[in-house]
Order: structure tokens, then sequence, then C-alpha cells
């Protein structure tokens, strides 16, 4: 079974994986309740645990941004039923800064981790990879299933650290130090930064152990034929995910372990000369450096961005190019202008350093650097209008949120063009407009590329359809309320409001936004509301859904679509059927799919 | 009990809306699914250009509403710069964003699926493709080039006759240094800190430069005279964020940073400008510091070099409260102990 040790050619391999997969398909062993869908090392499984592990985490964090716009929106007045629900934590009906910052941190921290990276890599890497490139499986099943229950096991800490009595982490997200290092400094940087460290260290622990898997199976466990540039965008774009995950995560760990040392051991890696006013004393520690930790933590920061965007990006240029009966355009630039996107990604943390006192040379390389970024991503942005250009398209709810993506995905991007520039992030940074900046492109489009992903792929996954209509209002309601909530904010950044900012009334300059603030906490809570609808959708349709009747019901050509409507562990009941062609023949000589499994025609023209 | 009613009803609206989406999915299997989905994607085509000119002119209300809010005029010489940056990125970025909107969502409504049309087969053209990567490339040349061109306008060295004052964070306050007659700033180490015996910053009081060094807690600039902050911080990151003069830097416990920037206006000045007799310029705290974060403020004033002058004369060196408050009977005059250091100094000096 081990393909590493097989010094055969390829197709070898997977010929030989098949027979043994075929026998062991004979001699189905009896599945308990528990292997099945507990312990489970079928990866389709593993892809819905991680889905559904995901939306409870995305209820929680979306649920805090409700919380802190509520004081934001409305600072002063009194909300008694959050007393009811957090006691001291909202005294009066009031939530309290400390509260404040705990639940910004976590809605960061639970975002871009537990939800967009566990709940979309680890949802569509599982479901996808085995799928389209045609395996039986993950190249290892039970570290596949470990990849998941490590994470379960960093959520359970991550949950727990909400209720310790000095209350969860609460330095931001990004958990600097000395911040993050001082208890007496900060009352989240008790034992609540303890569990944040150890949570996100068993975080980084299953991300590997999923990357390595999804990197290897796609390397190794490709169908007969499917060669490398035969494979869907959605599968080069969770590769060059893993890539970044796998080279990136490790560094992170390094930096939280010597967070952890410096808080429990006495280490000075990160402190020097501190007095704290609060205690009126001065620690031992010398010689360390703050800025080390904003290194170590923005070498995985930054790529982490693309880690999060980069799926999205995959699952929407094949919903796009299905919807639109088009072959996805520039298929070479497309994976050309991934892999770009993935070189660059490590060569740009220290954009996010501009104000630290970094050497003014060093952060013009970074500029440089940065703002090249642009080039691929322009790439991608025309590629796919002219994907849709000339095509006969369907809106499906996942056509919808795919042009959505893109619609966000250029708003984001161009503000980052401001950002990445040093001279203009002096008066930008840590302003309303980074905040903006990053939730169109980073949060709110990845959840568009993850919403299309769930519409497009919840027939495979539970053999039921998701109800469009229900589909179509959550589109809509989230795609107008995100412009809402997150256009108008640039304005704030532009006026020099800074983020992290709980109440603005004692301000001369900063308090004129009330009106805006209001609006947008009313916006953010109807979105919530609608996403809660969308859930709601979600679990009923896996029940009650309309039931798929086609085994292709999109008219798709990758090979998920030649699996059984409700596939068993192994994907195909015959042999893994074999690839002839690309996966976007859409459209080509009059005939409107050609399957990837459909060999070559005689005189049927090259693309 | 109004918290219970909020509850009834968005539970009641969700029910509804539930039902009418059920209902929907029956009606149209009734009528036909293909009828039904013809249907429903001619209304998505219609609402995604009806979305398009919509926000369009929702970007155009909305820039209308707020563009008397932000920005006004950059308070420093070096925030003029920053501002032009500003314009030409939003030139460049504003022209790109209305042609690839509008081209998205156009095609979006123009492409919709419609029985007379086939899906053109079109994989890849790689002129089109070489003329898209080329002209972003140059654009964005053409921005790196600018926006590093005044990065190191910016960041580059002080200019010799630039005042000094030395900026130190900690949770929730700003406290500022200025170096005295002697210009120059006395040493000290963080383990001197004794708030408690008025020594906040830990001064080495037998260090003779200390002698007329003036904490401060409002930070007092000379208007046209280029200044240079000396930033610190006793605990976390905190970040000296100056947003009229557009200036930022990160305050760092045991590295200090430096910026420097040439303020325009006084303090007078910019009230009379902006039309806002109570204006006043604000020093924020930009980088997460704790549960006091949103309250760390200070105040900048501007002010003419005369005003400066008084002003600074007035204030009495740290070191002359320090030692008032520990042997009052010795320092009774505390202009005497500047004027000794002052002498102490001139020695050293020689």
């Amino acid at each position: 079974m081990s393909n590493e040790i097989n010094p055969h050619g390829q197709p070898e391999i997977v010929t030989r994986h098949d027979i043994h997969h075929d026998e062991h398909h004979v001699h189905h062993h009896k599945e308990t309740f528990i292997t099945k869908y507990i312990f489970s090392q079928d990866h389709k499984t593993i892809g819905k645990q991680f889905l559904i592990t995901g939306i409870a985490w995305a209820i929680i964090g979306g649920l805090f941004s409700v919380l802190f716009r509520l004081q934001l929106g409305f600072p002063g007045q009194t909300f008694p039923i959050l007393e009811t629900f957090f006691g001291r934590y909202a005294r009066g009906g009031q939530i309290q800064p400390e509260f404040y910052y705990a639940l910004i941190t976590m809605h960061g921290t639970v975002l871009v981790f537990f939800v967009l990276t566990a709940g979309l890599s680890g949802t569509f890497a599982n479901l996808l990879i085995p799928l389209q490139c045609g395996a039986r499986d993950m190249a290892s099943p039970f570290l596949n299933m470990l990849s998941y229950w490590f994470f379960f096991l960093a959520s359970v800490v991550m949950v727990s650290s909400l209720f310790v009595s000095t209350g969860p982490a609460s330095g931001g997200w990004t958990m600097y130090p000395p911040l993050s290092a001082l208890g007496a400094a900060n009352d989240g940087s008790k034992l609540g930064t303890d569990l944040w460290l150890v949570a996100m260290a068993l975080f980084v622990v299953s991300s590997l152990l999923g990357g390595l898997n999804y990197i290897s199976t796609i390397l190794n466990m490709r169908t007969k034929g499917m060669s490398m540039t035969r494979l869907p965008l959605t599968i080069w774009a969770l590769f060059f995910t893993a890539i970044l995950g796998v080279l990136s995560f490790p560094v992170l760990l390094s930096g939280f372990i010597l967070l952890l040392f410096d808080r429990n051991l006495g280490t000075s890696f990160y402190l020097s000369d501190i007095f704290i006013s609060q205690t009126g004393q001065a620690l031992p520690n010398e010689g360390g450096s703050a800025i080390l930790y904003q290194h170590l933590f923005w070498f995985l920061g930054h790529p982490e961005v693309y880690i999060i965007i980069l799926p999205s990006m995959g699952m929407v240029s094949e919903v796009l190019a299905v919807n639109s009966r088009k072959p996805i355009f520039g298929y070479m630039a497309m994976v050309g202008s991934l892999f770009a996107i993935t070189i660059l990604a490590f060569l740009v943390w220290a954009h996010h350093m501009f104000v630290t006192g970094l050497n003014p040379f060093l952060g013009s390389i970074f500029v440089l650097l940065t703002l090249l970024i642009a080039v691929p991503s322009a790439i991608k942005v025309f590629n796919w209008l002219t994907t849709l250009w000339r095509g006969n398209i369907r809106f499906t709810p996942a056509t919808l949120f795919s042009i959505g993506f893109v619609s966000l995905f250029i708003s984001g991007g161009l503000t980052g063009v401001f950002l990445g520039n040093s001279t203009i992030d002096i008066h930008l940074h840590d302003t309303k407009f980074i905040v903006a900046h990053f939730h169109i492109v980073m949060g709110v489009a990845s959840f568009f590329g993850m919403f299309a992903g769930v519409y497009h792929w919840f027939p495979k996954m539970f053999g039921r359809y998701l109800n469009n209509t229900l589909g179509f209002i959550h589109f809509w309601v989230t795609m107008i309320g995100a412009y809402m909530i997150f256009w108008p904010m640039h304005y704030e950044g532009l006026a020099g409001v800074p983020r992290r900012y709980l109440d603005l009334s004692g301000w001369h300059n900063f308090n004129k936004f009330v009106e805006l603030n209001k609006m947008i906490t009313v916006v953010s809570i109807i979105v919530f509301a609608v996403q809660l609808l969308f859930i709601f959708n979600f679990f009923y349709s896996i029940f009650k859904g309309r039931k798929v009747r086609h085994q292709n019901p999109w008219g798709a050509n990758t090979l998920e679509w030649t699996t059984p409507i409700r596939p068993g562990h192994g994907n195909w009941t015959g042999e893994i059927p074999e690839v002839h062609r690309w996966a976007y023949d859409y459209g080509k000589d009059g005939r409107e799919f050609i399957p990837q499994t459909e060999p070559i025609g005689k005189g049927e023209g090259h693309h | 009990m109004q918290t219970f009613f909020v509850i009834l009803i968005l539970a009641f609206g969700f029910l509804i809306t539930f039902q009418i989406a059920k209902a929907s999915e029956y009606v149209s299997v009734l009528r036909g699914e293909e009828k039904a989905r013809k249907q429903t994607n001619r209304i998505n085509a219609f609402l995604l250009l009806a979305f398009l000119i919509v926000g369009l002119i929702g970007v155009y209300y909305c820039n209308e509403r707020l563009k008397g809010k932000i920005l006004g005029e950059a308070a420093s010489l070096q925030g003029e710069k920053i501002d032009t940056m500003l314009y030409i990125t939003l030139a460049i970025t504003g022209i790109v964003f209305f042609i690839t909107q509008i081209l998205l969502f156009w095609f979006s409504f123009k492409y919709q699926e419609s029985d007379n049309r086939k899906a053109y087969y079109y994989p890849h053209n790689n002129k089109l493709e070489i003329i898209w990567t080329v002209i972003p490339a140059i654009a964005l040349t053409a921005l790196v080039g600018f926006g590093i061109y005044y990065w190191f306008k910016i960041t580059g060295d002080a200019p010799k006759d630039a005042m000094e004052v030395e900026v130190t964070g900690s949770q929730f306050k700003w406290e500022f240094r200025y170096p005295g007659r002697d210009g120059v700033f006395g040493k000290k180490y963080y383990k001197n800190i004794k708030p408690e015996n008025n020594n906040p910053l830990g001064q080495l009081w037998d260090d003779p430069y200390n002698h007329d060094d003036v904490i401060t807690t409002e930070l007092h600039l000379v208007v046209n005279k280029p200044v240079r902050l000396i930033i610190g911080s006793k605990d976390v990151v905190h970040d000296v964020g100056l947003t009229q003069f557009r200036m930022k830097m990160d305050a760092v416990p045991g590295t200090p940073t430096t910026m420097w920037f040439t303020p325009k206006f006084t303090t007078k000045q910019m009230a009379e400008k902006s039309g806002d007799p109570d204006f006043v310029y604000e020093l924020s705290c930009d980088q997460m510091c704790g549960k006091g974060h949103f309250s760390m403020r200070g105040v900048v004033i501007v002010e003419t070099q005369e005003e400066f002058d008084r002003w600074v004369i007035s204030q009495k060196p740290q070191y002359a409260i320090a030692h008032q408050e520990q042997a009052p009977q010795k320092t009774t005059q505390p202009a005497d102990t500047t004027n000794k250091a002052t002498a102490v100094v001139a020695e050293i000096k020689k």
C-alpha cells in the first residue's frame, strides 16, 4: 500500500492501489456507528466532520462579532439580556472593555483559523482531493483521521478557555507580546492565553497532518491519465494551500513555543525593559525583542491569508466554468498565478510591520514584493471575467456566490494596493481601513468561496440538494450586507479611526461616525441572522432536502460526478475511471460538456 | 420582555421564510423544474444588473455623505506627500474598480442562460493574457516607484535643526520628555522607574544631562519646525498615531524607534481652517495595548516659537520635582536647581 517504496512509474502505482482496494471492497468489513461516523477514516466523512465543526465555530465567531458590534453601534446603551448571559463581563448590560477585547480576539482567532483554515481547507481538501484526482482515499487515511481529532482537541481547549475565571485570551488574534506575555498587564493574558497557545499548537499539528496528506495524495495517487495539467483548478489551489501551510505553520509554532517559555519559564525571547505600572514592578528580563515575535507570527500570518483565499479561488474557478458552460479561461495562467501567489506569499510578511521601526530600506523591498502580488491577482480576475464572457450562465446559488467572490476580491484586492504601499500605510496602518480591507478580501470573499463550494458539492456530500430559494435569499442579503458593512468602514479608516476602539466618544476627531456605526451594527445583525437561515437550510436538507436523482446534476466534467450518487468508502464501485482530457471541455465541438473520462475522439480539436 | 418579543418575531420570520422556500420548491416541481429554473435564472440575472446599478449609486451616495468627515488637509509636510500618494493610488485603483465591476455584472447579465445561445469555447488567448499581465505590471511599477520615493523622503534622516522630544507610552497614558536647555536627554534605565518618587521614566539623577529634562503630559510642538520623536514604551507595544499629521510609529519596550515630521499649522490655524473652534490635535494609541487601549489619548499642541518658549520655561524639570518632594528644605527654589544643573553641564562640556 505504501507508494513511496514503489520504484516504478505512476500509472502502475495507481493500478496496484486499485487492485488492493477492489479486494478490500469485496470483503467489506462491517462498519459500526463509531467507525463510520466518529473515528471514520473515509475522507468524505472527515470532510463533513470538518465542515460541521467549522459551522459550529462560525456560529460562535459570528455571534461574538454581533456582540461587539452592539457595543460599537450603541456605546452607552444597556442591554440587560447581556448581563443575564455574561454576568460580570456585561455588568449593567454593557460590554466591559476586557470582555470586548476578549470578543474581538476570539472572533479573529476562531474565524481565521478554526473556520476559514480548518473549516474550509479541511472540508474541501478532504472531500475533493481523492474524488477529483481519482483516488479511493487519502494517502494515509489514519493520519487524516488524526488531523480531524487534533482539530477537535484544539477546539475543546479553545472553548474551555472561554470559561476560565480570568477570561479568554484578549491580546488580539495576533497575540503580540509583551501584552500577551504579561498576566499582570492584561487579565486575558493569564490562564486564557496559555490555553489559547496550547489550542493553537494542537491546531498546527492538525493542519500539518492534513497538509502532508493532501500533498502526498495529489502527487502520488492520481488515477491513470490524470497528469498534473489535467487536474481541476480546485486541486491545484488546494495543493498550493497545503504547501503554504506545511512550510509556514511550523514557524508560527516556534513563535508560540517561545511565547509559552517567556510566559512560564522566565525566558526573555520577547521581553526587555518592562515596568508594569499596575504592580509597580520592573521585570528582570532584558535583551529580548518584541519584534521577533511579529516576524515569526507574520511569516505564517501572511501566507495564512492565502491559505484562506486559495481554496476559494480554486472552487470559484471550477464553479464558474461549470455554470457558464465554458472552459476556464487561461488554465495555465490560472495555475501559474496560483504558483506566483504561493511564492510571493512567503516574501511579503513584513508589510504588516512597516511602522514597527523596521529599517526603511527593508520596508521598500517589501513594498515591491507586496505590490507584485497584484499582478497574478489581476490575471486571475481578468481570466474569471473572460470565463463569464460569452458563456451561457446558469445562476445556481453556487454561481452567484462565485460572482460575489470575484466582486469582493476586486474591491478588497484594490484596497490592498493602498496598504501594501508603505507610504500610505503610515496613515492607514491599524485603522478601520485595514479592518474593512481584510474583511472584504479575506473574510467575506473566502466565505463566499466556501458557500459556493457548499452549494455546489452538497449533492455529492449528502445526496440531496439545498433549498434554492433559501440559497438565493442567503446570497442576496449577504452580498448587499457585506458591502453595506465594510464599504463605508474604509471612510472611518481614512479619517484615522483606529481599530480595536470600543468607544469613540472620548475623541474629538473620531467621534463623528455615530450614525454610520449604528447602521453597520444593524446590518451585521441582519446578515448574521441570514447565516443562521443558511445553517438551518444545511441541516434540514441533509435529512429532508430534495433527493438527487441524477449522477451528474450540474453536467460537470470532473471525476467526482462519475461516482455513485451516495458513494461508499472507496468512492467508485468498480475500477477507478481513467482520465483522457482536462477538466474543462465545456461547449467544445457543439457538445455541452465532455467528461474527463471520455477518450479524445478522432479529429477532435486540441484545446 | 422586549428581547423576548424580538426573538419571537425573528423565529416567526424564519418560519415564514422557510415555509415559502419549501413551497416554492414544490411549486417548481409541479410546474416543471426546467421552466421554474429558467425563470429564477432570469430573475437572478436581472438582480445582478440591478445590484451593479444600485451599488454604484450607493458608492456615490456613501462618498457624498462621508467625504466631509475624512482626511481634511494634512497638517504636516510629510502628510502632504502621503495624501498625494493616496490620491494617485485612488485614481488608478478607482479606474480598475469601475471597469472590472461593471464588466463582471454586465457579463453576468448579458450572458445569462438562453436557449438561443451556445457557450463559446474559448480556452485561452496568449496575446490577451500578456496584455493584462503587462498593464497591471506597469501601473504597479509606477505606484511602487512613487511610493518608495516618498517613503525614503519621509523615513530618511531628520534635519539637523530638528527639535527632539521623547515619547513614552505605558498602559494607558503618554509621557513626553524635553531635553531642556542643554539639548541633550539624560540617561535612563527602566529599573529606576519609580512613579511614587517622581521618577516615572527611570532617569538616572547622577547624570547631569537629566537635571534640566522636563516631563509633560501634553506634546507641544513648534509650527514649521521639524520635530524628531524618540519613541519608547514602558510595558507593552503601543503606537504613536498622529492622524492629522498622517504619522504613525510603534512604541516598543526595549527597542526605541524614531519618526520625524514638520507641523504646518498651529492648533489655532487648524481650528480656523476646519471651522471647528474646539479643534485639537490628538495622539491615539494605534496598537492594541490592553483594556484601556481605546482611551489612550494624548493631546498635541502646535504653536509658534514664542508661545513654545514661554511654555517650556514655565515647566519644572523632573529633577527638581523629584528632589523637592524628597528634600523640600534643600530646593525651595526650583529655578536654582535648573541653573545648577546647567552649570554642571557647562563644566562637563568644557
